[in-house]
């Protein structure tokens, strides 16, 4: 039964999704729960709580207020706050009682920001998805919403889908950035680790996005449509590294967007050999090792938001049966440690740590 | 119109009442030392735990059990949007259990005890557990199932973890008594070996044994042959007396203390029930009174700042330190059991400058973490919001009980005077004393 786990993790979810995206940017997060959305994310899925003071709450919902619709309460205390704590925006996340029982967000943040003069958007959520969806759907939200009309530079971008989930070594932001000027471009903005919503709101001023992560895609069409950006979909790796600045020097000249992690991957792959996880990572990675000449390997997409991203030969597995159906014949897994429960007998994992699925215990691997 | 914005410091001149904030949005400090209900339940031996929750909800608890290194005694069964929407909830889960206990009878590793957490999707929509509940046990005649719930919204009900506590020991059966035995049931951590309970029920030719001591599942269920069932832990308090109850057997309530009186007054219910002989307690004070002694020497009058995860009685803790010439100044809590009543009334009466500070509500996330003098923590929480690395490092009352439990507060007072620790490193650990690959 593809409900049932008996042995893996989940991967984090959309409410953490969320507020991982948002945290840097001076916002203020609520999420509309009980107890335990908070704690789980600052415990397993967020790695600057200790030292930098975002403002991500829960509301504490109770019983009583989500079954009689007390949504003043929560109104109330989302208004207090934010006049309290001063935040450039606020976000509110959906939770599964309060999806249940049906509360209008979207109504909730026209209320919050008549009484604040704060901008306040609603990240749809419910605790059911990924944090691919949360994530990507919190940047789309920024895209929206603080992207003001700028004047297109030349030799600039934006990385766009850069959140500790995916990117948690210690000096990934630094690393992103190092890889774009390396490349010849200047980066306007990195979503979102290590910069500021001001540089977020001045995106449309960059000639082409740099899609880094699934949780990138839904911010880069919004931004396509919006300004007319186009982006390039990969994620610097090794041997594919020097393609993928090919790609966005391509990208920028023709106005077109390109999806390298996909579309130079070799068009069968060899048989056994498996990556299993984000399909931006893991395609950049399988890219990597065919143009560095190693026997290529399929993807095992094992979050929720496929897009287009993968293959003809790679399979997007929901839950640990259809990730243990694909990888039966497996003798090579480049995965998460915690994947190895479900490798067959003498495959070997080789590992590769993911905050969005091991948590910290992936920070610690790493 | 706005509600008026509750404070969340106040002195404890100021506290009129038990409830001291008014409820808001909170937060998370970076202190996990205390348990959750996966550790908790971790401590039946040999029993596997499977969850029924979405994604978002299951995220917390299967990561506790993997930094465990437990994964293999964790299962779960996700919960999506098409269940609810299907009205299909009910038929999932009860699926879903099935299925996770079929994969582990294949593997030769069905579990006697299964520990079930459906949440509050479950109570919304109306899920019949009892119709789950049989269809399991006509599945799976031969293993336990205990009904637990994770549903932290039924806030007008008993804490999951209370309800908990007592569901652990729903398999215990009625079995021939031992009238040699008392077990000690509910707290996560077993009671220190110099304590007065252990050295005066030894004194008395009795048992104390406890969960943490059992090796395997049998052992477990023969708790359940114990005449005598105490509870030294507020939250175990509720599911042990059921228990007693259930089995027809004696129920003492003897919650860690630091009142002289109080103690005073436990070994003497402990003396009429198991005719246990008296402690010499004047020589047990004394010792106390030098314990305490001792830490005022190389604690001094630094400021103290203490909070409601390292014991159920902070307030309590606060009085006996007050009253042997520490200065106290903060107290970090969101509220006063009806155990502390008396404790807070003293406060008010005698240092009514004490701080009472939340944890949870939300200026507290931006408060400043520097204090102009050192300051000695007694507690994670208190640590962080105190930006100090002098901190007393344990959590939930640990195993202090009695006179002992005094003498030990003390002395770990005066060891993390004289010896920072690495706050940063430590407190971000998740149980603090369980199983942990950090």
């Amino acid at each position: 039964m593809r409900r049932s786990q008996r042995i893996l993790p989940v991967y984090t979810g959309d409410v953490s999704g969320a507020c991982s995206a948002l945290f840097e940017l001076g916002g203020m997060v609520v999420i509309h729960d009980p107890s335990g959305c908070n704690s789980t994310y600052n415990t397993h899925d967020e790695t600057r709580w200790y030292d930098h003071d975002s403002l991500i709450f829960i509301s504490g919902l109770v019983e009583r207020d989500a079954i009689l619709g007390n949504d003043e309460k929560f109104l109330d205390d989302v208004v207090d706050a934010a006049r309290e704590l001063h935040p450039r925006f606020v976000a509110l996340c959906n939770s599964p009682i309060p999806f249940i029982t049906g509360t209008d967000f979207r109504a909730l943040c026209k209320l919050v920001e008549r009484r604040t003069g704060i901008p306040c958007f609603y990240v749809s959520t419910n605790g059911m998805h990924d944090y691919t969806v949360g994530a990507g759907g919190a940047f789309a939200a920024i895209a929206e919403r603080f992207v003001q009309e700028g004047r297109r530079r030349k030799g600039t971008l934006n990385i766009l889908g850069a959140t500790p989930l995916d990117f948690s070594e210690r000096d990934a932001p630094v690393a992103l950035r190092a890889f774009a000027e390396d490349a010849g471009f200047s980066v306007t903005s990195c979503w979102a680790m290590g910069s500021t919503l001001e540089e977020l709101t001045r995106a449309s001023e960059a000639a082409v996005n740099l899609v880094v992560s699934s949780v990138g895609i839904p911010a880069a069409q919004v931004l396509r449509k919006r300004f007319g950006t186009p982006y390039v979909v990969g994620r610097p790796c090794g041997a594919f590294s020097a393609a993928l600045a090919d790609e966005l020097h391509a990208a920028a000249i023709a106005d077109a967007c390109a999806w390298p992690c996909r579309d130079l991957r070799a068009p069968v792959a060899s048989d056994a050999r498996y990556v299993v996880g984000e399909p931006v990572d893991a395609g950049s990675f399988a890219v990597a090792c065919e143009l560095a000449g190693e026997p290529s390997v399929r993807v095992v997409c094992a979050t929720e938001s496929a897009y287009d991203l993968l293959a003809p030969q790679d399979v997007h597995a929901d839950g640990e049966e259809d990730v243990e159906v694909a990888l039966a014949d497996a003798k090579v897994a480049y995965a998460d440690a915690l994947y190895a429960p479900v490798l067959p007998a003498g495959a070997r994992l080789i590992a590769r740590p993911h905050l969005a699925f091991s948590g910290r215990m992936a920070q610690a691997a790493v | 119109m706005l509600k008026r914005l509750g404070p969340s410091v106040v002195t404890a001149g100021e506290a009129t009442s038990t409830k001291l904030f008014e409820s808001r949005l909170e937060f998370n400090p970076p202190a996990h030392g205390v348990w959750n209900i996966v550790h908790v339940g971790m401590l039946v031996p040999e029993a596997h735990q499977i969850y029924v929750c979405a994604v978002n909800c299951m995220r917390g608890v299967v990561l506790t059990a993997a930094e465990m290194g437990m994964a293999d005694r964790f299962s779960c069964v996700i919960l999506k949007e098409t269940d609810i929407v299907r009205g299909e909830v009910e038929q999932v889960t009860l699926e879903g259990i099935l299925d996770v206990l079929r994969k582990l009878e294949l593997r030769d590793a069905l579990p006697p005890c299964v520990i079930v957490f459906p949440v509050c999707t479950h109570h919304f929509l109306g899920v019949s557990m009892g119709r789950v509940y049989r269809g399991l046990r006509r599945a799976y005649p031969r293993v336990d199932f205990v009904e637990a719930f994770m549903d932290p919204i039924m806030k007008r009900r008993l804490s999951p973890d209370v309800r908990l506590r007592k569901a652990m020991y729903d398999p215990l059966e009625r079995q021939p008594v031992d009238d040699g035995l008392v077990a000690l049931l509910g707290s996560d951590f077993s009671l220190d070996a110099d304590c007065d309970l252990r050295t005066v029920l030894a004194m008395g030719g009795y048992r104390l044994e406890d969960v943490q001591g059992c090796a395997d599942y049998g052992a477990f269920k023969r708790l359940g042959a114990a005449a005598t069932i105490v509870a030294a832990y507020p939250n175990a308090a509720y599911g042990a007396q059921k228990t007693a109850k259930r089995l027809g057997r004696r129920f003492l309530y003897l919650p860690s203390s630091f009142s002289y009186a109080e103690i005073a007054g436990e070994h003497a219910e402990l003396r009429e029930a198991l005719g246990l002989p008296r402690l010499d307690e004047e020589f047990e004070v004394s010792r106390c009174e030098d314990a305490l002694e001792a830490a005022l020497a190389e604690v001094g009058d630094a400021p103290i700042a203490i909070d409601a995860s390292v014991h159920p009685r902070p307030l309590g803790l606060a009085r006996l330190l007050l009253e042997h010439g520490f200065r106290v100044r903060e107290i970090y809590l969101d509220g006063v059991t009806d155990e502390e009543a008396a404790a807070l009334e003293w406060l008010r009466a005698n240092a009514p400058d004490v701080e009472l500070s939340s944890i949870v509500l939300p200026e507290l996330r931006v408060a400043p973490r520097e204090r102009a003098e050192d300051v000695l923590a007694i507690g994670q929480k208190a640590a962080w919001f105190c930006g100090t690395n002098r901190f007393v490092n344990i959590v939930e009352g640990a195993g202090l009980w009695g006179y002992a439990g005094i003498r030990t507060i003390a002395r770990l007072m005066r060891e993390a005077w004289v010896t920072p620790k690495d706050t940063r490193d430590l407190i971000p650990r998740k149980g603090l004393g369980c199983a942990s690959c950090f």
